[in-house]
């Protein structure tokens, strides 16, 4: 398109009917669209009757239109051109908005032209409008007619004491809830496919989301946890910030490969990884926890094995996916730009240590018992807790963060 | 002496060689070993193809490493054709591209492919119609340079990008981008360009590293076969230090861009009116061109004696371009604008680099002036 558009115009969706939450939902919606625009320091935001509008200041309208499609609460955005509040400028922008789509045109295509003057000094009324802005189209574009009640384009004119917004796409956005206006709950990232679509789920539904990872370094690669932080960044692209916690799980996963009871090594597994969870949510104030489990997936996302699993923590266990077909779950991880970093072929814990033939009805009494044999199990919990180390990524970020551990002699001043 | 070749090659900046001498006394692993050596070594590179993107506004994943952009021309011109010859076995260019695009038409035209050269006008501009109107049915490539060596002649890249997805979107669209990226704007995913090459030394990083952007979607058969480094397009262990350099070359030229077209445009300009009033001379460049190139003739004297003098006189500028300054041929670019055999052989380049100052400039000039007249008395006897 080579039209020059001057601002987004951003509406919002659902949940402002709900009268006194407004202004809440609409101070999250600002947080985040600010957080998007943080890689763009041409553009600008301005918030007005329940709208909000982002000025361009020179940066591409397409590129941010991809970007601001993801800010949950959004329900559409509309690409406008600014004018004076003068009759023959507002004409002649209404006619070349039209020459931009004159490729789409066929016979026998309709518009129409909705005016509202909000502005009330200006000396002609809507109903006048209509006509002066729709006689130099239809006399321009010879292939087009009026139809007032469902025409194929709607040229829209907002006349204001300001200056006159003028557009006609709208293109729907992601919709949902502003992002955590409906609490705070702990994602388990794996590193495959289901789990990040789960907390962008989660996220669409009004969750602020923060991610824990289980590494069990040396059996799992470095590669891996960056692969993890990729995902990550990849959900922060959607909600500006997110925080990641990747937890050692080595000490605990190896014990249990001691047990002698290999097919229940993964439901044991995932409950250690619930109580560790839970304690990371306890002490960021997330009140749920979120998984990836599609019902009946893989051995440890049977009807059973959930209920052995989920057992293991008193916070609501949320799982996003759990009646979706796999299908289903791709394409959305291919729409939100995960998909491509899921399929890399490091290998992580949940990959590990797979027995030839794992548990789809683990008995909850001989797992009751097989924990309470491990003495140590509840100090390794706490351990894990502690030596969780954190990191926050940001929207617009492709840099790797490099090895937090060690001092690996690289220098940013290399770049 | 005074270098005044930059279209040719570019110092390497000291920043850039520190940081190259650095990573190879202190990071010599493989990228793809899993040891911490590697590890450091695959970080490097990461940040490399990010910084990389970020400089011409893609994707990283859409970067492909490579030795330069002879290597980056080969593999998006034969690996788009390789790929791609299910659909038709027609390619298009210019008659004025680099050596390494012509070279590759002419080959692939050997093994049978139909290659359509388009014109160019006196100015060296190809016509944007009559690119899209040599689209058939059959066409799987069409492959322009943005900013050409020679004359410093920008195509319509954008527009015919804009009329490629508009009337044949299935034509894969590669752009040359060496001459322009530094120079004026370059955003290849705005242009709708598939491929787009660049090389590192011609914007002050180091010989033997380029890379060539691929838009996701688009597929390529790779032409050297091994391990699957880059995505599986380019196998062979990538050159770490030289790849950071580059990084670092092209995130310095892209923050420079606009500066350096302001400053070099008026030291251009200038040399160009000199030009026009030495009556032994042709300007061949135009103002509508690129920042950093003043191409000329001297018809009826030899370019190279031209040059040697010009040398002993103390400034150093080009004949040609240096990948075809060796042989004798009359510059195929300049043929292709119409002009006469003796003065396609007596073409003359002056190329500028980020450091040059209007006191060079003068220099120049005066150099110039002193070996016309110095050469006058042999003109047309040689």
């Amino acid at each position: 398109m080579d039209m020059k558009y001057d601002m987004l115009l951003l509406r919002f969706g659902e949940f402002m009917l709900k009268g006194k939450n407004r202004a809440r939902f609409e101070k999250t919606i600002i947080t985040q669209v600010k957080a998007l625009l943080k890689p763009y320091p041409g553009a600008s935001l301005r918030k007005e009757y329940g709208r909000v509008y982002v000025d361009l200041g020179g940066e591409s309208h397409t590129e941010l239109i991809k970007v601001l499609k993801r800010v949950f609460g959004v329900m559409s955005i509309s690409p406008v051109k600014v004018t004076p509040s003068e009759l023959d400028e507002i004409v002649k922008t209404a006619v070349a908005f039209m020459d931009e789509r004159e490729d789409e045109f066929k016979e026998g295509t309709t518009f129409k032209v909705n005016v509202r003057r909000v502005w009330k000094e200006f000396p002609h009324s809507s109903h006048e409008m209509n006509h002066l802005v729709g006689s130099p189209i239809l006399r321009n574009f010879q292939q087009l007619s009026v139809d007032v009640r469902q025409p194929d384009i709607e040229l829209r004119v907002e006349i204001r004491d300001q200056g006159t917004y003028i557009f006609n796409e709208t293109i729907p956005a992601v919709g949902g809830f502003p992002l955590g206006t409906n609490g705070k709950a702990m994602v388990l990232l794996s590193g495959g496919i289901d789990s990040p679509v789960a907390a962008w789920s989660s996220m669409r539904r009004g969750l602020e989301v923060e991610c824990v990872h289980f590494y069990s370094y040396p059996f799992t690669s470095q590669r891996a946890k960056e692969k993890v932080i990729d995902l990550a960044r990849a959900l922060a692209d959607h909600a500006g910030t997110i925080k990641l916690h990747l937890v050692p799980f080595t000490e605990i996963q190896t014990a249990f490969t001691q047990l002698g009871q290999d097919n229940l090594i993964i439901t044991l597994m995932r409950r250690s990884m619930l109580r560790i969870a839970s304690k990371l949510a306890e002490r960021e104030r997330a009140l749920a926890l979120i998984t990836g489990d599609s019902l009946g997936q893989v051995a440890s996302q049977t009807l059973p094995s959930m209920n052995v699993i989920g057992r293991a923590t008193d916070l609501p266990l949320l799982r996003p996916l759990v009646m979706m077909d796999k299908q289903e779950i791709i394409t959305l991880s291919k729409q939100i730009g995960t998909y491509d970093i899921s399929i890399l072929p490091y290998e992580d814990c949940c990959t590990l240590f797979v027995p030839k033939s794992p548990s789809t009805n683990p008995n909850l009494r001989i797992v009751d018992k097989i924990e309470s044999t491990m003495s140590h199990l509840p100090e390794w919990v706490d351990q894990a807790v502690e030596l969780t180390e954190t990191i926050t990524l940001h929207a617009g970020e492709t840099s790797v963060v490099t090895n937090q551990t060690d001092d690996n002699g690289m220098k940013d001043d290399w770049f | 002496m005074k270098y005044f070749d930059y279209a040719a090659t570019t110092p390497p900046h000291p920043d850039v060689v520190r940081t190259m001498a650095e990573i190879m006394e202190t990071q010599f692993g493989n990228p793809s070993s899993i040891h911490g050596y590697g590890e450091r070594a695959h970080q490097l590179l990461r940040r490399a193809r990010s910084g990389c993107a970020a400089a011409i506004g893609v994707k990283p994943e859409e970067i492909v490493f490579t030795s330069g952009a002879t290597e980056s021309n080969n593999l998006a011109i034969k690996g788009t054709a390789l790929r791609y010859q299910s659909r038709g076995r027609h390619i298009i260019t210019t008659a004025t591209e680099h050596a390494s695009v012509y070279e590759s038409f002419m080959q692939l035209q050997q093994w049978g492919w139909d290659v359509t050269l388009i014109p160019v006008d006196s100015a060296g501009v190809v016509n944007a119609q009559q690119v899209i109107d040599a689209i058939r049915p059959d066409t799987v490539l069409v492959s322009l340079m943005h900013v050409n060596n020679e004359t410093g002649a920008i195509h319509p890249i954008a527009e015919i990008g804009k009329q490629l997805k508009k009337k044949a979107p299935r034509v894969l669209f590669h752009v040359d981008g060496v001459q322009g990226f530094g120079k004026m704007e370059a955003t290849p995913a705005a242009w709708g360009a598939d491929l787009y090459s660049l090389s590192a030394h011609k914007i002050r990083g180091p010989k033997g590293a380029g890379l060539l952007y691929v838009r996701s979607g688009v597929e390529l058969t790779p032409l050297l076969s091994g391990g699957s480094q880059e995505q599986g397009l380019r196998a062979g262990t990538e050159n770490v230090a030289l790849l950071v350099g580059m990084a670092k070359a092209m995130r310095m030229a892209a923050e420079d861009q606009v500066d350096f077209a302001r400053r070099t445009t008026v030291l251009r300009d200038r040399l160009m009116a000199t030009i026009r009033v030495i009556p032994e001379f042709e300007l061949n460049s135009r103002t509508e061109g690129a920042p950093h190139i003043v191409h000329f003739s001297y018809p009826g004297m030899k370019a190279e004696v031209a040059l040697h003098t010009l040398e002993q006189l103390g400034v150093t500028i080009s004949t040609q371009s240096a990948c075809s300054s060796r042989s004798a041929e009359p510059s195929r670019a300049l043929l292709a604008m119409g002009r006469d055999a003796a003065c396609a052989a007596g073409g003359l380049r002056i190329s500028l680099g980020d450091e040059h100052t209007e006191e060079d400039v003068a220099l120049l000039e005066q150099a110039l002036h002193q070996m016309v007249a110095q050469l006058r008395p042999l003109e047309r006897r040689m």
